[in-house]
């Protein structure tokens, strides 16, 4: 390796993306011929999976038993949890939320959509835009992705037809209109004999936009954090017991969006108390400066009371104190959502009991219509207003996805329950 | 997501460069910082398995940035087998002592005289039969969390864990009933008698642990760079000679160039061919691999192809 190739190693950007598909649209292909053509398919994997492929009776390589993790599945034959993926290429490093295309699955991928930066949604040619494919990118944008590509797959088998895909791409493009997705891409690929993935290949000549891969090497993510509002849960108070830190009283946690500089003037919520920032510290070092989403400790100016669970916010730029907000939900339960019932509310660092008193609608993922409902089943999307005992501080999720989210636990059995995202009051 | 006023003053920032991008590095280095203080903040009584070898080195350094200049709101735990390489052993407590933190030792060979562990051979490896030494350590000291090293590129069925992982009373895993993990929001909650393990670099590969490793300068037991050893080939692997392993009739003892890409049980853990002494060299080594790291590395994990998912539903790592 020459020292350029060294240093490229070390300062490469991170991109996460999930794969969304129906069963069978050649999801596990797409990743095992992402990776295969890439190179991050080592020896004694393709060794071994080229093993199982003759065992079940077919030749070659089956490249979707590459993501096949768990026995269970094998024994199925399909996907079904959420399983991640690492590859890089001299551009970037990737990690894959795998996510299944089963119904009863759902909570799965709002699971993988949510620490995603980009999703790619597979359609299969030859069937066109499914409920599946509709609720995939209901789900994308409600989750707050910012990227999506649509990669229409199996266009082998439409013999690479421009015709097909194009009517696809409307449809799919008059369906996403209504949802806030702002940054769509269409890919015409077939993963199962590599066209447009990788290597542009010989049959999609009329396709005029990069491979997949190159997509996905070059979108633009460094704007998708929120960099304007400076939002830092304390997520614990460092208090060393050597003498020699009497004073000492570092206040732990991670820049969840924005930026801070020693000397800014700060308010401390809920208290509302305020103060200066003297320090900004990592491990052996200060720093003038800090960012999203680094992890520091910060020291102040004056003696305040400030424990986990608060928010160091910038004086002049605060979220929402608030025991009352809107939000939606995604059930991810097999017990229904219950209005009688009390459920632990985490949100940044602090845990709060909470109820939902309030349940405005279910939105039916396929019409997008809202229907009025008494309870929430399992992987079903509603808007509901909750109640907490302390006051949470939260952004609106489509402002700041770290302090707009959180989740709901049930107090009995310690199941995470639900999936909640906070609507800007007054919408 | 955000309206073209804030995307212009985002840019600005960015342009300006007061905003720089996070290296992949430093992103998953602030996560597993975020991932420790929740760990110490939200569970009662949590420890940290630190076996010396590289995966729990960059945990220590981890710990040393989410917590200094205070010390660890957890001991350390380490469960010897008592197959583990000594050069290792001896790097455990040399690190050990530099930090100034507390180590639990649970050692398998006590459970074996306790009945608990029946092995079948005495020289059979035992890296199966840690399980029911960790789970007895766990109820012993009532640990209620276990802070690990492994990461999800490692092996399929890691692939699927959480980095949250729920253990019910029996210490066991069901990867098909896990608690779905959103966001940064981690699911701590557990009652009297489970537990949950917790993964806080799940998300980097060997690569990135190297690198680490080189950028933050940290020592490394002497057996991961490469060595001459007396070795045997067994399987499609090598094997170091010692104690625990003598070479059968049929097999010829070669002094050879190796290093190891992982250390566990003597038996079991097989050095690849290699120069690389260097960790410049390790790193390149590493990024033109061929070959997986368990799969190099690990007779054990060759045994099926559901074999580490076997181990993990049992109580494993």
């Amino acid at each position: 390796m020459s020292a350029v190739e060294k240093a490229a190693l070390r300062n490469m950007e991170l991109l996460r993306f999930i794969t969304a598909g129906s069963v069978d649209d050649g999801k596990s292909t797409l990743i095992g011929r992402l990776l295969y053509d890439s190179k991050s398919i080592l020896e004694d994997q393709l060794s071994a999976i080229e093993k199982t492929t003759r065992r079940r009776g077919m030749n070659g390589v089956d490249l979707s038993l590459l993501t096949d993790g768990l026995q269970a599945e094998r024994e199925q034959g399909i996907t079904i949890d959420v399983a991640y993926r690492y590859f890089a290429t001299p551009r970037r490093k990737f990690i894959i939320a795998d996510t299944p295309g089963h119904e009863q699955y759902t909570r799965n991928m709002v699971t993988g959509a949510s620490t995603a930066n980009l999703a790619v949604i597979l359609i299969d040619a030859r069937k066109g835009v499914l409920t599946q494919s509709r609720r995939h990118a209901y789900i994308a944008s409600l989750v707050g992705i910012p990227h999506l590509v649509v990669a229409v797959n199996k266009m082998d088998l439409v013999g690479y037809s421009q015709d097909v895909f194009n009517s696809i791409k409307k449809e799919f493009s008059a369906f996403v209109s209504h949802l806030n997705l702002h940054d769509v891409h269409y890919i015409p690929i077939s993963a199962l004999h590599g066209d447009m993935v990788v290597e542009r290949g010989e049959n999609l000549l009329w396709y005029d936009g990069t491979p997949l891969l190159e997509l996905l090497e070059t979108i633009e993510i460094a704007s998708d954090i929120n960099t304007s509002d400076f939002r830092f849960p304390v997520q614990w108070v460092c208090r060393p017991a050597d003498p020699a830190y009497q004073d000492y009283r570092g206040y732990m946690g991670r820049i969840e969006s924005g930026e801070i500089q020693v000397g800014d003037s700060i308010t401390v919520l809920p208290s509302g108390l305020t103060s200066k920032v003297k320090e900004i510290a990592t491990y052996n070092a200060t720093h003038e400066l800090a960012f999203a989403p680094q992890s520091v400790a910060l020291r102040i100016e004056d003696h305040i009371d400030i424990s986990r669970g608060d928010m160091i916010v910038k004086s002049g730029n605060q979220p929402r104190v608030a025991r009352e907000f809107d939000a939606m939900l995604c059930w991810l339960s097999e017990q229904p959502l219950d209005l009688r019932r009390k459920y632990f509310v985490k949100h940044a660092a602090k845990t709060v009991k909470g109820l939902v008193s309030k349940l405005d609608y279910r939105v039916d993922v396929n019409t997008l219509q809202q229907d009025s409902v008494p309870q929430l089943n399992m992987s079903e999307i509603g808007r509901a207003r909750l109640k907490t005992q302390q006051p949470l501080m939260c952004d609106a999720y489509d402002k700041n996805r770290a302090t707009g989210c959180f989740i709901m636990i049930d107090e009995a059995t310690h199941n995470t329950v639900a999936a909640g995202m906070v609507i800007e009051a007054g919408q | 997501m955000s309206g073209p006023a804030t995307l212009r003053k985002q840019n600005l920032a960015v342009e300006e460069g007061r905003f720089h991008h996070l290296s992949h590095l430093e992103v998953l280095e602030s996560e597993s910082i975020h991932i420790l203080r929740e760990v110490a903040a939200e569970c009662k009584n949590p420890a940290l398995l630190f076996s010396g070898g590289k995966d729990s080195i960059v945990l220590l350094r981890l710990a040393e940035k989410a917590f200094r200049p205070a010390r660890f709101p957890f001991p350390l735990l380490h469960i010897d087998t008592g197959h583990n390489f000594p050069e290792v052993i001896a790097f455990r407590d040399h690190r050990v002592k530099q930090l100034g933190e507390r180590l639990i030792v649970g050692s398998v060979e006590d459970s074996i005289k306790a009945g608990r562990v029946v092995l079948k051979s005495e020289s059979e490896s035992r890296n199966v039969h840690q399980s029911i030494t960790l789970l007895d350590t766990i109820a012993e000291y009532g640990f209620d969390a276990c802070i690990g090293g492994a990461r999800r590129d490692e092996e399929k069925a890691r692939a699927k864990e959480r980095i949250f992982s729920f253990r019910d009373e029996f210490g066991q895993w069901d990867p098909k009933n896990q608690r779905p993990e959103l966001w940064d929001l981690y699911n701590t909650k557990v009652h009297p008698g489970e537990h949950m393990r917790v993964f806080p670099i799940s998300n980097w590969t060997e690569l990135d642990v190297w690198q680490y490793i080189a950028q933050e300068q940290l020592e490394i037991p002497v057996i991961y760079r490469a060595h001459r050893c007396a070795v045997i080939r067994r399987g499609s692997g090598l094997l170091p000679v010692t104690h625990l392993v003598q070479p059968r009739p049929s097999e010829k003892v070669e002094n050879i160039m190796v290093r190891f890409r992982t250390v566990g049980d003597m038996t079991c853990t097989c050095p690849v061919e290699s120069d690389a002494v260097t960790l410049e060299q390790i790193i390149a080594e590493t990024a033109a691999t061929r070959i997986t790291e368990r799969g190099a590395t690990r007779m054990d994990d060759q045994t099926s192809e559901a074999s580490m998912e076997l181990r993990k539903k049992e109580g494993y790592f």
